[in-house]
């Protein structure tokens, strides 16, 4: 009799994990399934919404991979990473002109890249020589130092005392101020670019033309999206990160050293952000202000694909930058939509202006965190 | 212990100090002007404290991380200003509402402060209205997931505001919003009458917050802060609790918000950028001391008279570097004020305190301090 | 008694305590405790809750400060050392809970046991897995999905991907299925008939007291009882003091 109820009891257990699991999975699907449909439509029917949705996507992405990885294994959102992404982008811009702002006008501090030889020129159709590509290494370094530096400073001592992430966030806001203030202080609010003149485009099949900073873009996110993939899952420091991530405690009881493990993942997400930036740098101009800004999307992003999966950023990016692009199309679609589920009594004109694009990676972050706050790829909560 | 007593109230002195002393300077000594300058100083101390009070409410007591004050800044401000304007009268200046001549009935004299009692009463409710819609989908995030909605919601918000010129009216903004009991004095005078509305609507959200925090629903929003698991365990429903902490201070923040209108006489969609929107009272919370509202005040106070002194030092002669500079460098400082607050003084200026009832608090003053349990007697609980 | 019938070896002892003083806050909770473990045996910390058992283990690895006393692995002074210092030292681990890395596979885990190893990673790895031939069918699972009984034997298996000299263990059996408690001691025996000495501190005495060779009682953070496993077991007064007999 007894055993009976067990293992009744047993079956209920396993018929309840069954449940779960198929909601969670169809929950996914169904996730998976609206995206296909939104890339579908909009590569068929606003194609060149579409490709520049890719491209915003491709630059949001590589700021989402950093995201992701400080989120991970940090548990920590960092509501810095935009305006350090910035000081990246900003630091590649004097490495390369050496400008600062005086009072009024420009100063050039002297030395810079562009004065090595054939630094400027251009790499086949891309609209940067090999100059660019130092200055950004030389701003990756100083990012991940500055990074390292703002870790032992302010963030160790707060993880010492055991802070809520309230605490975290709120000083990550202070620290994201402070960054805005300088960045202001030494090259001022006017927007900057990288190098001037008409960047061509090139004609690819299906109607679509691109400059080939766009494709590098794009290549670049890709290939540091697969990169710290490997790292994380086939490296003995990733897989210290992720063990790290999942039970520090346990980490320091299996003797790896715990303080090393956040050195490198801030090295490598400061990295991470300064390139981010400079590739932003590449297609916009700068601004100060853009950092704050980009903090939405960016944990749309980041949230949306799962926190700490870097697959997640890559394709949580793109979500969003698509979506982002093709809202201004989306106005006629549910003025259709609002016909049919009334009957057609009401068909109101909707205009979603440009303006809008911010609400777009908002709606998309309240949804996700309603519906499945573990993202596409299932990070943590 | 020494520095600890000391250090507060001298914080708070050097400051009332200086931001008095600056301004006497600069006008070469004018009793007058100097005067006339605090008295806009606490005007805007006083409405800020709102704001403060207000998120202590939904911080320092609910413990909901509302990093979108803004939000509700501005949607107080913008109803304030739709109830007590009059109608709009040319074609490039469109905004809904214009109520102002609605509520000003000539028997009542009540252009001078129906109104105003109305909006203002509006703005709150229009503020508590966004919190309540707001809290179905943010409110059972997590505290930093929370933080970035609330954010978002402040960013989209203006958004609307710029975008639909037809609501209020886009990035120009309203202006030319009238003062309560304006027509009752000089325009000379008008700003000690402002000022004193100003410290009545915050003192009286300081009475309502401190009696509301010590009634039995203002013990159960404390726990929610410290233990919600708890809080949940003895039957409460954590939710609605939240709800109310939130959907309370936003209506606060609506009220300050329309002071606010009612002081700068204008409002536009830059006006409540992130950081004069939500950091700044941020700042002032966590620097005066999150958790108590005495905290609120003197964090208030302590910020924004940094602050004016800082734009009082801009004054002075300053190299031309420095000079173009000063806003900046006085945001960097703020930043980092934050920072070193949290890393330095956590628990802020005023530190919260930690009682149940004042009762409780005299009877424990009165009586001796019990003897430090024996070692065997801490053995003895230990085992059980 | 080990398989090749060697006994414990009374030399040095491989780890030894002496007045250790630790506690939480304000409040100690060991008052002076002293127990020494020699290669090869196995020893329990037995006592009633509140005792300071698990307290004990937690100072003489480093997870908590030792307010006074002293620790010797291997005759060596080792008071004081940090948790990474001791694990390299040969001082291994186990936490009563959060002892494995749920997000990571069974492989991973391991791979993170040995990860301030520098050689014969593989080779250990394979001595584990015959230890444990469970994991060893396993070895791409999530740790997350393993039930109570096989995580606790990875999280054993962890722990000896060092090869430590001594083992620690938190309660091993807590939370566990009467049927699982008895496998999980069994493995634990063959732990230490391959080489390895434990110290493991216990809640459920009869089972401690039947595979250990010697065994302390603790009692409100100071030493009460010590000696054979076998005669504590029979012992009225240990009986009295907890066991509910």
């Amino acid at each position: 009799m007894a055993t009976q109820a067990a293992t009744q009891a047993t079956l209920r257990d396993r018929w309840r994990d069954y449940e779960r699991a198929a909601r969670g999975f169809a929950g996914t699907t169904a996730l998976w399934v609206l995206i296909g449909g939104l890339f579908l439509w909009a590569a068929v029917d606003e194609r060149q919404l579409f490709v520049i949705g890719i491209i915003v996507g491709s630059i949001l992405a590589l700021g989402a991979l950093g995201l992701t990885l400080i989120y991970g294994v940090l548990k920590f959102g960092n509501f810095a990473h935009g305006d350090t992404m910035m000081l990246g982008a900003y630091l590649a811009f004097f490495f390369l002109t050496g400008l600062v702002k005086e009072t009024r006008r420009d100063t050039n501090i002297g030395i810079n890249v562009s004065d090595l030889p054939g630094a400027g020129d251009r790499i086949g159709d891309l609209s940067f020589g090999y100059g660019f590509l130092l200055a950004l290494v030389l701003a990756a370094v100083v990012v991940a130092a500055f990074s390292v530096a703002l870790d032992r400073l302010v963030y160790r001592p707060l993880r010492r005392r055991k802070s809520g992430i309230v605490i975290f966030a709120a000083a990550s806001i202070g620290i994201a101020f402070c960054i805005r203030s300088v960045l202001l202080m030494i090259w001022g609010p006017e927007p900057r670019t990288y190098v001037s003149g008409i960047v061509p485009k090139n004609d690819y099949p299906l109607d679509i033309s691109l400059k080939t900073n766009e494709v590098f873009t794009f290549l670049v996110a890709l290939g540091l999206t697969a990169l710290v993939y490997f790292l994380l899952f086939r490296t003995k420091l990733g897989k210290a990160m992720r063990a790290y991530a999942d039970n520090p405690d346990l980490s320091l009881v299996s003797g790896i050293n715990t303080d090393r493990i956040v050195t490198w993942t801030w090295v490598i997400g400061g990295a991470l952000m300064a390139i981010a930036g400079v590739l932003l740098g590449l297609q916009a101009n700068l601004k100060p202000e853009l950092g704050f800004q980009l903090l939405l999307p960016l944990f749309a992003a980041a949230i949306l694909g799962g926190l700490g999966k870097p697959q997640g950023a890559f394709i949580g990016a793109l979500v969003v930058g698509v979506s982002q692009e093709t809202a201004v199309a989306f106005g006629p679609v549910l003025s259709d939509i609002l016909e049919v589920l009334t009957l057609g009594l009401w068909s109101p004109d909707v205009h979603i202006s440009a303006g809008y694009k911010p609400g777009v990676a908002f709606i998309i972050l309240i949804l996700i965190l309603l519906v499945r706050p573990r993202g596409l790829f299932g990070g943590i909560t | 212990m020494r520095f600890e007593r000391v250090a507060t109230p001298a914080a708070l002195f050097l400051v009332a100090f200086f931001v008095t002393l600056l301004p006497f300077e600069r006008s070469g000594g004018d009793v007058g002007a100097t005067i006339s300058f605090l008295t806009v100083f606490l005007t805007t101390v006083a409405i800020y404290a709102v704001f403060v009070l207000a998120l202590n409410v939904q911080w320092g007591y609910t413990g909901v991380f509302n990093f979108g004050v803004a939000a509700f800044f501005m949607v107080g401000a913008y109803t304030a200003a739709i109830f007590t304007k009059p109608p709009s009268d040319t074609e490039f200046v469109q905004y809904v509402g214009g109520f102002g001549n609605f509520f000003s009935p000539e028997f009542l004299d009540g252009g001078e402060w129906l109104r105003f009692l109305v909006g203002t009463t509006a703005a709150g409710l229009a503020s508590g209205f966004l919190a309540f819609l707001l809290s179905i989908p943010t409110l059972r995030l997590r505290e930093d997931y929370l933080a970035i909605a609330t954010i978002g919601i402040a960013e989209v918000l203006r958004r609307v505001a710029i975008e639909e010129r037809g609501l209020v009216n886009g990035t120009n903004g309203l202006v030319g919003i009238p003062r309560p009991l304006g027509g009752w004095f000089d325009p000379g005078d008008y700003k000690y009458v402002l000022l004193g509305i100003a410290v009545a609507v915050m003192v009286l959200v300081f009475v309502a917050v401190e009696r509301g925090i010590r009634s039995p629903w203002g013990r159960v929003l404390r726990g929610l802060k410290e233990d919600e698991v708890l809080v949940a365990a003895s039957g409460k429903n954590v939710f609605a609790f939240k709800m109310q902490g939130f959907v309370l201070g936003a209506f606060i923040m609506g009220i300050g918000g329309a002071i606010f209108g009612y002081q700068l006489g204008s409002v536009a969609p830059d006006v409540f950028d992130h950081f004069f929107g939500t950091f700044l009272f941020w700042a002032m919370l966590i620097i005066g001391g999150s958790g108590n509202n005495w905290g609120a005040l003197a964090g208030t106070f302590f910020v924004w008279g940094i602050w004016t002194i800082s734009l009082q030092l801009n004054g002075y002669d300053m190299p031309g570097a420095i000079q173009s500079r000063i806003f900046f460098i006085r945001d960097f400082l703020s930043g980092a004020m934050l920072v070193l607050a949290l890393l330095l003084r956590p628990q802020g200026l005023i530190p919260e305190e930690r009682r149940v009832s004042l009762w409780l608090d005299r009877r424990m003053r009165r009586e001796k301090p019990p003897p430090p349990p024996s070692p065997a007697a801490v053995e003895a609980e230990a085992g059980n | 008694m080990s398989s090749d019938g060697r006994g414990p070896v009374a030399r040095t002892p491989a780890l030894q305590a002496r007045d250790v003083v630790a506690g939480y806050g304000e409040v100690n909770i060991l008052h002076g405790v002293s127990i020494n473990v020699q290669e090869r045996e196995m020893v329990a910390v037995i006592g009633p809750n509140g005792a300071g058992k698990s307290t004990l283990l937690k100072a003489v690895f480093g997870l908590l400060p030792l307010r006074g006393g002293s620790v010797f692995l291997k005759g060596v002074e080792a008071t004081g050392e940090q948790p990474d210092k001791m694990v390299r030292r040969g001082l291994g681990y186990v936490p009563q809970i959060d002892n494995v890395f749920s997000s990571l596979t069974i492989q991973e885990n391991l791979e993170m046991g040995a990860f301030v190893r520098r050689n014969g990673v593989h080779e250990r790895l394979d001595e584990v897995y015959a230890l444990f031939p469970v994991l060893a069918s396993r070895k791409g699972d999530n740790a997350g999905k393993l039930s109570g009984g096989q995580r606790q034997m990875l999280a054993l298996a962890r722990a000896l991907m060092l090869d430590p000299v001594v083992l620690l263990l938190d309660e091993p059996s807590a939370g566990l299925s009467p049927k699982m408690v008895g496998a999980i001691f069994e493995r634990i025996a063959a732990i230490n008939e391959a080489g390895t000495a434990i110290l493991l501190v216990e809640q459920n005495a009869r089972e401690a007291l039947s595979v250990c060779q010697r065994a302390y009682v603790l009692a409100m953070g100071t030493n009460r009882l010590e000696g054979e496993a076998r005669g504590l077991l029979d012992n009225a007064e240990v009986g009295r003091l907890y066991l509910g007999a």
